[in-house]
């Protein structure tokens, strides 16, 4: 369980002034801008709504500071472009939404077999299909489960301010390189659009660790490193996964994050993410307005999921309400996390509906009268 | 400050400069001030914040409105319909065309320039100091130029509409003065006004008219 959630520093008395520190971002901007300050000078994309201002200010940002801003045929080849430059042990980064993640999963599936750190942005919008391009969360189970064949995991970020965009991109790239795996940022097109004040970390704060397994070329002073996701002795594959495994377990310790607010006395206990949580946050301030006892905790983590938060806060809540604008992903892993010991609810509007405040406030009232 | 502008006014700048947001207080200023107004989405770049949002609102204050055809539907299609040809050759109406950010948004723009440049129109550039690509007054001029070049049309005002969203306040707003004025001096082009949330509108100290703005464009858990 961590309680340092980035974004939720206050930077606006911080010695400086904030008229010289603070600007205005679009959430899709501002994830951009905190990736190149994060040390990435290779973006690999291809337009898509409601994430291409991602593109677009990798287009104008990239050529003034010597980094490659490349749109590439598909999204197929964004994604494969990324694990070219991964190899090569550079910071690499790649988005999109929806639909065309699910065309780079399998790319995403041949970097995490590769062992290899990434950033990959997918700001989602409703689906299935080419669905709309209005904001959804409905890719919860893809980007957990199973974003690539195989055995695979990777990081998850979910983002809930423009602020945190800028911060957890950090991590992310932090966190994908201790452990050699694709970290996902996971945005919807309400947090890609909307603008909000931010402030950035110092340009070169965050330098990438040593990779002595990149492929930079040997100049004969050392053995030829090997990228390669192709085992096809089943015993060698199968020790390649299992030593995976053991990473992933280390992650699941290790990088939970979550944000916790009012949880302490909380009869209901509402949990959702990104744009869904200020939603809920209103709702739940409401709520103990009325005199009802709500609490809400976020998950900043989708995967790793924070379930020591989750558990922990069983022992004094009552029930569980999930909100979602899906018709009900994340809410699996609260059940999976409570193992049946509360009763956990769920509300969700799909299709690029955001549910209104006042909507999870009937939600709530109505599990404080039952 | 409206008594400066022609009866067509583009607004134009830079992505997420406070376009829409100015637009819809304009057309309801002006609409104060007596005038016959038509606000016109003129995005076909981004789906999301734009005036098409506000119909309803517009329509109950007598301000009429033209949209692209499939605004705020799940329809990801640029189109524009024959209203703003329309609107431009009534003389008695005052049409504000809140226009896509960018050069790419004002590419649209250009569709519309011989029709416009044939009467007298009054082009502005929403200037915010504290978006992250126009902090220093170069960067923000050459936007300003690249969309003047996509339009074929001629700026002839910059409204300093520096905020920081919800931490607006004067030292933010004093803050984009000099920048502000650097801008005008490299482009040649007078500021007509300086924005401001209408709270702390009367608090500012400035040798510019002020308009008072108040905030439309919101996010769903803003009430």
């Amino acid at each position: 369980m961590r309680h340092d959630v980035p974004g939720q520093r206050d930077y606006r008395y911080k010695g400086v002034s904030k008229v010289q520190e603070r600007v205005l971002m679009k959430g899709n901007e501002a994830l951009a801008e905190a990736a190149i300050r994060a040390g990435c000078r290779h973006y690999f994309g291809y337009p898509i709504t409601p994430q291409t201002e991602v593109a677009a200010y990798m287009a104008k940002r990239m050529p003034k500071i010597g980094g490659t801003f490349l749109q590439a045929e598909s999204e197929i080849a964004a994604i494969n472009m990324v694990l070219g430059a991964a190899s090569a042990g550079v910071r690499a980064m790649t988005s999109s939404s929806s639909p065309g993640i699910s065309l780079k999963c399998e790319g995403i599936s041949y970097i995490v077999g590769s062992d290899l750190p990434c950033l990959i942005v997918d700001v989602m919008r409703g689906g299935p299909g080419l669905g709309g391009i209005q904001p959804s969360q409905a890719d919860y189970w893809q980007v957990t489960r199973a974003l690539g064949h195989g055995d695979a995991h990777v990081l998850v970020y979910a983002p809930s301010t423009v602020q945190e965009m800028v911060d957890l991109v950090v991590k992310a790239y932090e966190t994908a390189e201790r452990y050699r795996l694709p970290a996902v940022l996971l945005a919807d097109g309400m947090l890609g659009q909307m603008m909000e004040p931010v402030t950035f970390p110092e340009e070169g704060a965050h330098a990438p660790i040593e990779k002595p397994w990149a492929v930079t070329g040997h100049q004969n002073a050392r053995k030829h490193n090997i990228i390669n996701s192709l085992f096809l002795k089943p015993d060698e594959l199968e020790e390649r996964v299992k030593s995976r495994f053991l990473r992933y377990e280390q992650i699941k310790k290790s990088e939970q994050l979550a944000e916790e607010t009012m949880t302490e006395d909380a009869d209901i206990i509402v949990v959702a993410y990104g744009a869904s949580a200020r939603i809920a946050m209103n709702a739940v301030k409401a709520a103990r307005a009325d005199g009802v006892k709500a609490g809400l905790i976020r998950p900043v983590t989708l995967w790793p999921f924070p379930t020591d938060v989750l558990q922990k806060s069983a022992k004094q809540a009552k029930q569980f309400l999930c909100v979602e604008m899906s018709m009900g992903q994340m809410v699996d892993d609260v059940r999976l996390t409570l193992e049946g010991s509360r009763p956990v609810h769920f509300y969700g509007r799909t299709g690029g509906i955001i549910p209104t405040p006042a909507e999870v406030l009937a939600e709530i009232n109505k599990l404080a009268k039952d | 400050m409206i008594h400066l502008l022609h009866r067509i006014i583009l607004v134009t700048g830079h992505y997420g400069s406070g376009k829409t947001n100015f637009s819809v207080n304009l057309a309801l200023a002006c609409r104060q001030a007596g005038k016959r107004v038509v606000l016109c989405d003129l995005d076909i770049v981004n789906p999301y914040f734009r005036s098409a949002d506000f119909e309803e609102l517009m329509h109950c204050r007598g301000i009429e409105t033209i949209s692209p055809t499939f605004a705020n539907t799940n329809l990801d299609t640029p189109s524009l319909g024959a209203g703003l040809s329309a609107a431009i050759q009534q003389p008695e109406k005052t049409v504000i065309v809140d226009v896509g950010g960018d050069d790419a948004g004002a590419v649209a723009l250009g569709r519309y320039a011989p029709e416009i440049a044939k009467g007298a129109y009054s082009m502005l550039y929403i200037y915010n100091r504290y978006r992250y690509l126009t902090r220093k007054a170069a960067d923000a001029l050459e936007i300003l130029q690249e969309i003047a070049a996509a339009s074929r049309l001629r700026h002839q005002f910059i409204i300093n509409n520096s905020n920081l969203g919800e931490e607006t306040d004067c030292q933010v707003v004093e803050g984009s003065f000099a920048a502000c004025e650097e801008l005008s001096k490299q482009s040649g082009l007078p500021v007509a006004c300086v924005c401001a949330p209408r709270a702390i509108a009367g608090e500012l100290s400035c040798g510019q008219p002020v308009f008072p703005i108040d905030l439309y464009v919101k996010k769903p858990w803003e009430s």
